[in-house]
């Protein structure tokens, strides 16, 4: 690998791991503004023009608060789950792609420039999801190390829960897997480019809708947020896994789970939304103008997925622990199964047509 | 009542149709119920908050706010120590020590020769206003009251009249010595505004029995 790639590399991962961060500081404010508008009021508006600077002070008080560390908590597994939170929300952007990317990536000399930190990664799926299944041991760990009872419910409770939303998971995916013939998100993409019928595009969510709806609801599951944060419940449990947990190790969690909500919406944007795909853009296109315009698309769509995964938020209420079980193994696997059977058997009878 | 009394109505849940189950139109509903809300206060400036610094809430006329020690129209404070309002006070936050009135004031035995509330300990629950004959201590709509110290919040009697001083133009006195040309408003939550209140003789209210 000549040294020019590993320095696009390295531009890309300092570009997507600052930018994301930042995303998490003004996610964290765009929250706090949409509860607010929910409960009919106005949310941070002090600190600096319309409060955009309420990130820097929340960023500087979660630094310069006291870090308190617990006698009784097990040390070392303390320390550890904030840190493997933030590592595996960090490290699941790298096959993520973020524009054009594969066959469509523009090129400089010649040379691609993919953007995605690690392009053409066959089973970027598997990729993805092993590693949002890696995130759980924060959670978990966090309870188990706490050495709390509420904490230790909200571990155990996690743990359940992301097993049971898995399987939904991963099997909501497979239709569409089946239908673009690859593992490798980009490829997702540009079969949905491909395929449209007229005007209308061979987006997931219309070519597999009820994959769709086991996809988000799993996704929900995955991320702990309302109405499936069983595991942080502030009203039984105190806050859960983190009661213990102060200062910026507290805020690790919570960058963790806001960039497990972009992970999440980038998901769902690229399998079921079309990823970059827009009526005025194809999977051939790939000058410079049509990578930037790519870009944008996608960054507009997960920005609107966000504020979709905080609309529910502030909607509905939280699930109830064998509902949410219930919900898991006695609806959701089953229709992911029917859903998957369903797709290939249709893929079967109409062979060539996807 | 026995659980196979035959009055006992039992209610069973509805039923849930299938599209019920789903959840899904519920959630449509109420992602249109906060939709609503969040645009209407995002963009239809429909947010109830004040923004406190800048602009002054107001409360309504019966908001239990920091006491104040009536007057009467000599000026002398119209409290008779007659300690009903600190007996009522389930705070124990009112501390009177009441005197033989001066010779000049004929129209009492008592005065309250100090009268100290503890506006800390006291839960604002409006007994003490309830409880008083003479209409001496009334709780106004101040709302904003800080100190630096735990004894500057301790009010002395001088400071409690000061703040009848301060609140009486607000808020007249509800009652005493009203002429008697003054409207009498229906109820003591009149929305009209503080008013004299219409004493209804003992033999009307409804018995407890
Ligand atoms: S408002 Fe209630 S607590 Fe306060 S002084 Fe009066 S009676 Fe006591
Ligand atoms: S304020 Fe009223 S109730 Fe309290 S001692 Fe004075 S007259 Fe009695």
């Amino acid at each position: 690998m000549a040294t020019w790639q590993i320095a696009v590399i390295l531009v890309k991962i300092f570009l997507i791991v600052g930018l994301f961060q930042g995303a998490v500081a003004y996610m964290i404010l765009l929250e706090r503004k949409i509860a607010a508008w929910a409960q009919d009021r106005i949310g941070p508006n002090r600190c600096g023009p319309l409060g955009l600077l309420q990130p820097l002070a929340d960023g500087a008080k979660m630094l310069l608060k006291e870090d308190v560390i617990p006698g009784y908590v097990n040390k070392p597994l303390y320390i550890l789950a904030p840190a493997i939170a933030i590592v595996m929300a960090t490290i699941g952007f790298a096959v993520v792609p973020f524009g054009p990317a594969g066959l469509d990536a523009p090129t400089v000399n010649g040379n691609p420039i993919h953007f995605q930190i690690a392009p053409n990664v066959d089973i970027g799926i598997l990729y993805v999801f092993a590693i949002g299944s890696l995130a759980v041991y924060a959670v978990i760990l966090g309870g188990y190390a706490s050495n709390n009872k509420y904490s230790f419910l909200g571990g155990l409770r996690n743990s359940a829960q992301i097993i049971s939303y898995e399987i939904p998971l991963g099997l909501s995916v497979l239709g569409m897997v089946m239908l673009a013939r690859s593992l490798e998100l980009n490829d997702v993409m540009s079969w949905q480019d491909r395929n449209g019928l007229g005007p209308i595009p061979a987006w997931g969510v219309f070519v597999q809708p009820l994959a769709f709806l086991i996809f988000l609801v799993s996704a929900f599951a995955e991320t702990n947020r309302l109405p499936f944060d069983l595991a942080e419940a502030e009203q039984e449990l105190v806050g859960g896994f983190h009661t213990e947990y102060s200062a910026m190790k507290f805020g690790m969690f919570f960058l963790g789970e806001y960039l497990h909500v972009i992970t999440v919406s980038f998901l769902t944007v690229i399998l079921f939304f079309g990823g970059w795909d827009a009526p005025f853009l194809g999977v051939e296109d790939t000058s410079w103008i049509a990578a930037v315009l790519k870009v944008g698309v996608i960054f507009f769509k997960v920005t609107l997925m966000v504020i979709f995964i905080m609309w529910i938020r502030w909607t509905l209420p939280r699930f109830r622990y064998d509902q949410l079980m219930n919900l898991a193994w006695k609806a959701l696997i089953p229709l992911a199964l029917l859903n998957l059977v369903v797709t290939m058997v249709l893929i079967q009878l109409f062979r060539g047509v996807g | 009542m026995k659980p196979d009394d035959p009055n006992l109505k039992r209610v069973e849940p509805p039923k849930l149709t299938l599209l019920e189950k789903t959840y899904l139109p519920q959630i449509l509903g109420g992602l249109a119920v906060t939709g609503r809300h969040i645009l209407g206060s995002a963009i239809g400036g429909k947010a109830v908050t004040v923004q406190y610094p800048e602009e002054q809430h107001v409360p309504t006329a019966n908001y239990r706010g920091v006491h104040r020690l009536n007057k009467d129209e000599q000026g002398r404070v119209k409290c008779v120590a007659c300690m009903l309002c600190a007996t009522a006070c389930p705070a124990h936050c009112i501390d009177i020590v009441g005197a033989t009135a001066p010779e000049d004031w004929p129209d009492r035995e008592k005065y309250p020769e100090s009268f100290v509330i503890d506006e800390l300990r006291c839960i604002y629950c409006g007994m003490c206003e309830e409880a008083c004959p003479v209409d001496a201590i009334e709780l106004t709509g101040l709302y904003d009251i800080t100190g630096l110290s735990r004894e500057e919040l301790i009010y002395d009697k001088a400071k409690l009249l000061s703040v009848f001083d301060m609140t009486k133009d607000a808020e007249p006195m509800k009652t005493g010595n009203p002429p008697a040309s003054l409207p009498v408003p229906t109820s003591p939550l009149d929305p009209e505004g503080p008013g004299p209140r219409t004493t209804v003789p003992a033999a009307q209210l409804p018995s407890r029995s």
